[in-house]
């Protein structure tokens, strides 16, 4: 009854840290959606859309801004503001947002 | 219990835990209330039905103050985040002008049109619209007033009021005849038509004289785009006339080295820069200013007058810095002086570093919207909040420069601060940017409205 119980109460606090952790996502997430449009829908053609993309291709190309290797006008600038923790929550955020057709 | 009968000084806590339960099961009856609060809630009424049906009963009720970027955004991402929350938004406007790139208007190379946008879509999403002025906020009764009489309770409130001038600090400023005459055009709309007007009909060979206040103002790089877009018009259309850019500032206040460049390159003769040179005296009818270290006469004089947080946080008494600014905490963006009063944008006591700009505003807006929710909801508010900037500039029609910044929290000083390393400027001017900058605007207009 006792572990049940303890059981239990470890559900639920590992169940409210994953829901904190998908509001830090998505509050994390939104800091990028004045260019790259809410939830990733960008509009136009200049700006990445980030609806939908793979997670690890967010992440690449973050980590490629930040080293120089990828050409940037600003997200080489960008990129250094986030750890890299931040910058996995947003990727897997936008991994799941459905990309517009 | 229901919300209707709790007494105002339980209204006046933040909502948490059994209490928001409370509030959840007495939705018949605040729905009830709604009702009886006046014909514009009745009008809002249908609305919020159908949203709450699909989305649970309401948690609570937010009146957001001002719909310009900071408020906008606000009472959308309360919406799209939180679902079942009542949101009104006070705009005395009907339609949303943005400041960033009117002064491709004033230099002609856009028009009103290409700046205004619709508030329509933020209906669509159950936000409850009223134009109207407030124009007092009593934090005791937790109720907003506005101009014709009417009043709209809340459980948070977010005032997102932009900035008022102090055109009384210069003298003749003030007179009827110089509100008229000299322009100031840093708030979009009406203004900026009037002084494009004011260019458009300046003789060639004549003087357009900008003055600066001393920093911090609404848009810092905001005067030098100004002054370049000004001086590519007269270039082509009237080169013998000159910009004069007057700034009560040692120095250029933001993109200082893109902006020296531009005016180097392109505008050398056109443009005159005079720096340490605060604006003391104007005299509307001859257009004519005095000035710490100068005496100018102008066909057009352009006066950006000094500035505070707009007048409607002074009557909460929320402008606790210098009298001027609002002090908030940055979790949050509640003010420092008012419990349930969460302030955004450029009325706010900046943290450092962090320029009086529309993107910043969208992104205080985000921070205050996650906040409130969790509030209402009895919910832990986010401990790590980031928030970013990105600015651009025209230094001619089609070029443009930026400057970036990230600030993340820092919880030992309670405030933001930027992150050592990140963002910067533009290397140069570029047409890229240009593009970039159109394409800035058309998504945060679509962040910021829904459209």
């Amino acid at each position: 009854m006792r572990a049940a119980l303890l059981c239990a109460s470890l559900l639920l606090a590992v169940g409210a840290a994953r829901a904190e952790d998908a509001l830090l996502a998505r509050n994390l997430a939104a800091v990028c959606a004045n260019c790259h449009g809410t939830d990733g829908h960008a509009r136009g053609d200049l700006i990445k859309p980030l609806a939908g993309a793979p997670a690890e291709r967010i992440v690449a190309a973050m980590a490629g801004y930040r080293g120089g290797a990828l050409p940037a006008t600003v997200m080489h600038q960008i990129a250094k503001g986030f750890s890299d923790d931040q910058i996995k929550a947003i990727a897997a955020y936008y991994a799941t947002q459905p990309a517009r057709q | 219990m229901t919300r209707s009968r709790r007494s105002p000084r339980t209204t006046r806590r933040s909502l948490r835990g059994s209490e928001a339960l409370a509030l959840n099961t007495a939705s018949p009856l605040s729905r009830r209330r709604l009702l009886c609060a006046g014909a514009a809630a009745a009008v809002a009424a249908p609305l919020f039905g159908c949203a709450n049906a699909a989305r649970g009963p309401s948690i609570g009720r937010v009146v957001v103050i001002g719909g310009g970027y900071g408020g906008a955004t606000a009472a959308r991402y309360l919406r799209l985040w939180g679902g079942n929350i009542e949101v009104t938004l006070v705009e005395r406007n009907t339609e949303f002008v943005s400041c960033p790139l009117s002064n491709l208007v004033i230099s002609g190379h856009k028009q009103m049109a290409d700046i205004t946008r619709p508030y329509a879509a933020l209906e669509g999403l159950g936000v409850r619209r009223v134009q109207g002025e407030a124009v007092a906020i009593d934090p005791q009764a937790r109720q907003v007033r506005l101009a014709d009489g009417r009043t709209l309770g809340y459980d948070r409130a977010i005032v997102s009021p932009g900035v008022d001038f102090t055109p009384g600090e210069v003298i003749g400023l003030d007179s009827p005849v110089a509100h008229q005459k000299i322009l100031h055009a840093w708030k979009a709309g009406p203004q900026t038509a009037a002084l494009r007007r004011q260019i458009e009909a300046m003789p060639d060979g004549g003087v357009y004289a900008l003055t600066i206040p001393t920093a911090p103002f609404r848009c810092p790089p905001g005067p030098y785009e100004r002054a370049c877009l000004v001086a590519d018009h007269f270039r082509r259309f009237k080169p013998r006339s000159k910009v004069l850019v007057l700034d009560a500032n040692p120095e250029i206040q933001s993109k200082k080295v893109l902006f020296e460049r531009a005016f180097a390159e392109h505008y050398k003769g056109i443009i005159e820069y005079r720096p340490n040179n605060e604006l003391r005296q104007v005299d509307a009818a001859t257009n004519s200013a005095k000035l710490d270290f100068d005496d100018v006469k102008a066909d057009v004089l352009n006066v950006i007058p000094p500035q505070r947080a707009a007048d409607i946080v002074r009557s909460a008494g929320l402008a606790n810095i210098n009298n001027r600014w609002v002090g908030v905490h940055w979790l949050t963006m509640e003010a420092t002086a008012a419990p349930g009063i969460h302030v955004l944008g450029d009325a706010t006591f900046a943290a450092p570093l962090m320029p009086k700009s529309g993107h910043l505003a969208n992104q205080h807006a985000k921070v205050a919207a996650a906040a409130i929710i969790q509030l209402l909801k009895g919910e832990p508010v986010n401990a790590t909040p980031v928030v970013a900037n990105t600015c651009y500039s025209y230094v001619t029609a089609l070029e443009a420069v930026h400057i970036s910044t990230v600030h993340q929290y820092d919880t030992a000083e309670k405030t933001f601060k930027v992150v050592p390393g990140s963002g910067g400027l533009s290397t140069a001017a570029s047409e890229l940017e240009g593009r970039i900058a159109l394409a800035w605007a058309d998504n945060i207009w679509a962040d910021t409205l829904a459209i």
